[in-house]
């Protein structure tokens, strides 16, 4: 017997090398392996990222970075999925100023922050489907949407590819992100249910609407990010179409810009030369093939040409973990917030590409 | 056909030849409970137990109930899990990631060479890394956003990559992971966990290198590896729970060899220094008071001695989670059922 065990055990360490080391390739859908932007030999920007920029208080923690932006004196705010979602505000220099917001009926889940010209601060809560207008003091100054009463219960999740039962004038499905044209007039991105974009005037009152899912020109597929230029154009990062689209203020569609990947977040900057930005941020599940082809911010001219790009996939100071906001009220300063490392990071970008090297 | 069925049916019965050894000897210990509570503050189960190069006891407990939020068709789930940081002595000294978004089902902590703390939270697929100063520097995994919302739809669905159950998969999709362990390079290896049955191998800086295993009960296939050590050369050792065995891989997930008669291994640990042991246990499954014993076993699998026994009492084991063995005669146990930790004191052979 002894021989036939040592034989066998022989065998069977060596079936356990021949073991193939890992499971097969896991499969990617059609989006997912068409990350990588179309455009090529883009040159690099150098830039580095300001370290330690957020002085937390002791008990105070981000979570997923969802959403940055700043004020006209530079203040930083911050929504974030904490534990709860919290809005918070810092300075410039990235001292703690003070929780807006604490509690509130319409923080349930943070998509996006951005503050207007006057320095109004608004929260876009895909948990909660709602638009939140915050005065610069911090008290509510206006509702878009509403909170589903927690009376229904959890509604039914739709099966897939349920037909989208039509959008209503005054309520999102799960919205993603606010802009706004010189007259004040808003722009809602209504989002992950609703793939359009809504148009109230400045008071609040429904104007026009559009967009709804589907792939054709003026059609969109997931709406994750809104921007505007001092014309009131409207840049739409239309994400699971892997494509930026322009309508005019009045939603007219006008363009498609299509070679700078999957756009998770877009952002005009301000001044007399606009600029306008967008992450093909790396998905949130860190596979080393995907984070290769993903993870860069592209800097355009609003008619998309492609100026430049910069970062890459990482969780190092510099480098993007799932970009899901840009602020770049100042072209040459970005701040982004990060879904899978829980912060915040400013990014001086060199305004002269290729003369000093990033660091 | 043939010689594979011979071959099944001499390792089945290889199995028990091995365990036939002789008794296993009985380490004489002590046991105390360290902690010093300040008032209003309690333990739940203690899910990690861990201490940092100054002796300071770090302590990741599911304490509280975890909160699920209406939000539409989806839920939200937040807290239900602290990190309490005590001086050697047993003294309060503070908490750790309030409100934390990752904090949702405590799972384990553990502490690296350069004093970070590790946190694995069961609930939120998530491995935190803190700096010793207490904040975030890293996140491996992602905390599901909800219940699933088919909202893209079709083809350009943009979910995180979900195989089979125990299929295995990449990167950092982690399905309630058990544990985290690092080599002497700063790599980084998750076993994940009761779902997934794999070990995830990353880099120092958190980029994904490599995973291994899938469910089943061959040489490098998991029944729920539970918890995750390695050595000073590399070698990666799994408590793979449900198959009773440790499995031994070089540091690339190259299956070496595996250890039994340890019983099912639940916790596991590695002492530093220049003669390492591996610490075992043979925790009791929820609802009984069997097994309990921790065993003290050498790399190479054999067993230097065992000590304890499940129970309530001082000095027993009450589903033991964790074990910190930086010091390899004075360990610190943690326990889910007992909603404490002890401090172990093995004696030398008289």
């Amino acid at each position: 017997m002894k021989p036939l065990y040592t034989s066998c055990f022989v065998a069977l360490i060596s079936l356990a090398n021949a073991l193939p080391q890992g499971p097969p390739p896991q499969h990617l859908s059609r989006a997912q392996l068409n990350s990588k932007a179309k455009a090529e030999n883009v040159p690099e920007i150098p830039y580095t990222s300001v370290p330690n920029l957020l002085k937390l208080p002791p008990n105070l923690y981000l979570g997923e970075g969802i959403g940055v932006a700043t004020n006209s004196k530079g203040h930083i705010f911050v929504y974030t999925r904490s534990g709860e979602t919290h809005l918070m505000e810092f300075d410039s220099k990235g001292q703690f100023l003070r929780e807006i917001g604490e509690g509130l009926y319409g923080f349930l889940f943070a998509h996006a922050v951005r503050v207007d010209a006057q320095d109004n601060i608004w929260a876009v809560d895909e948990g909660s489907n709602m638009v939140i207008k915050f005065n610069p003091e911090g008290r509510v100054a206006m509702l878009l949407g509403r909170r589903p009463e927690s009376l229904d219960g959890l509604l039914p999740t739709p099966a897939a590819n349920a037909p989208t039962p039509p959008a209503k004038p005054y309520e999102f499905s799960r919205p993603t992100d606010v802009t706004w044209d010189p007259e004040g007039n808003i722009f809602v991105a209504d989002g992950y249910g609703n793939s359009r974009v809504v148009k109230y005037d400045k008071n609040g009152r429904f104007i026009a609407s559009a967009g709804r899912k589907g792939s054709e020109p003026g059609q969109l597929n997931l709406p994750h990010s809104i921007t505007s230029d001092a014309e009131g154009n409207i840049y739409v990062a239309d994400r699971s179409n892997r494509r930026i689209e322009v309508f005019d203020k009045d939603l007219k569609f006008k363009a498609i810009y299509d070679q700078v990947g999957m756009p998770w977040a877009v952002c005009v900057s301000r001044g007399p030369h606009q600029y306008l930005y967008s992450s093909n941020s790396n998905l949130d599940f860190n596979i080393a093939e995907l984070n290769q082809v993903t993870g860069e911010i592209y800097k355009m001219e609003l008619d998309g040409t492609i100026l430049g790009k910069f970062g890459k996939s990482g969780k190092q100071l510099g480098e993007f973990s799932t970009v899901h906001e840009i602020d770049c009220r100042n072209p040459n300063e970005l701040y982004v917030s990060e879904i899978t490392s829980w912060r915040v990071q400013k990014l001086l970008l060199n305004s002269r590409p290729n003369t000093t090297s990033s660091k | 056909m043939r010689l594979s069925a011979i071959c099944f049916l001499g390792a089945a019965a290889l199995a028990p030849i091995l365990q036939a050894q002789a008794p296993v000897r009985e380490i004489d210990y002590s046991a105390i409970n360290p902690l010093k509570l300040p008032e209003h503050l309690y333990l739940g189960e203690v899910a990690g137990v861990a201490t940092d190069s100054k002796g300071n006891i770090f302590i990741y407990t599911r304490t509280g109930t975890t909160v699920a939020a209406f939000g539409g068709s989806r839920t939200f789930t937040r807290g239900g899990s602290r990190l309490f940081e005590f001086a050697s002595s047993g003294k309060f000294l503070r908490e750790i990631g309030q409100g934390l978004y990752g904090f949702v089902f405590a799972q384990g902590v553990r502490i690296d060479p350069q004093d970070n703390i590790w946190v694995v939270d069961a609930g939120s697929n998530s491995i935190i890394k803190f700096n010793p100063e207490g904040r975030v520097l890293m996140l491996l995994g992602r905390k599901q956003e909800s219940v699933n919302v088919p909202s893209e739809g079709g083809e350009i669905a943009f979910p995180r990559i979900t195989g089979p159950q125990g299929s295995g998969v990449e990167g950092d999709n982690f399905n309630h992971p058990a544990d985290v362990a690092f080599d002497a390079s700063g790599n980084i290896f998750v076993a994940d966990g009761t779902v997934n049955s794999r070990v995830a191998k990353f880099d120092k800086n958190g980029g994904y290198l490599a995973t291994w295993g899938q469910t089943g009960a061959a040489p490098g296939q998991f029944n729920t590896p539970r918890s995750i050590a390695v050595d000073k050369n590399g070698d990666v050792y799994v408590a793979d729970v449900n198959n009773h065995r440790i499995q031994v891989f070089d540091n690339n997930g190259k299956f070496k060899m595996q250890y039994t008669g340890m019983g099912a291994p639940a916790a596991l640990c590695i002492s530093p220094g220049a003669h390492q042991y591996l610490y075992s246990s043979d925790s009791n499954p929820s609802g009984t008071l069997d097994h309990g014993e921790i065993y003290q076993m050498e790399l190479d699998g054999n067993i230097v001695g065992k000590f304890g026994r499940a129970g309530t009492q001082p000095k027993e084991f009450g589903m033991v989670n964790a074990i910190d063995c930086r010091n390899p005669t004075e360990l610190f146990v943690g326990e889910l059922a007992n909603w404490r930790i002890q401090k172990v004191a093995l004696h030398a052979k008289q």
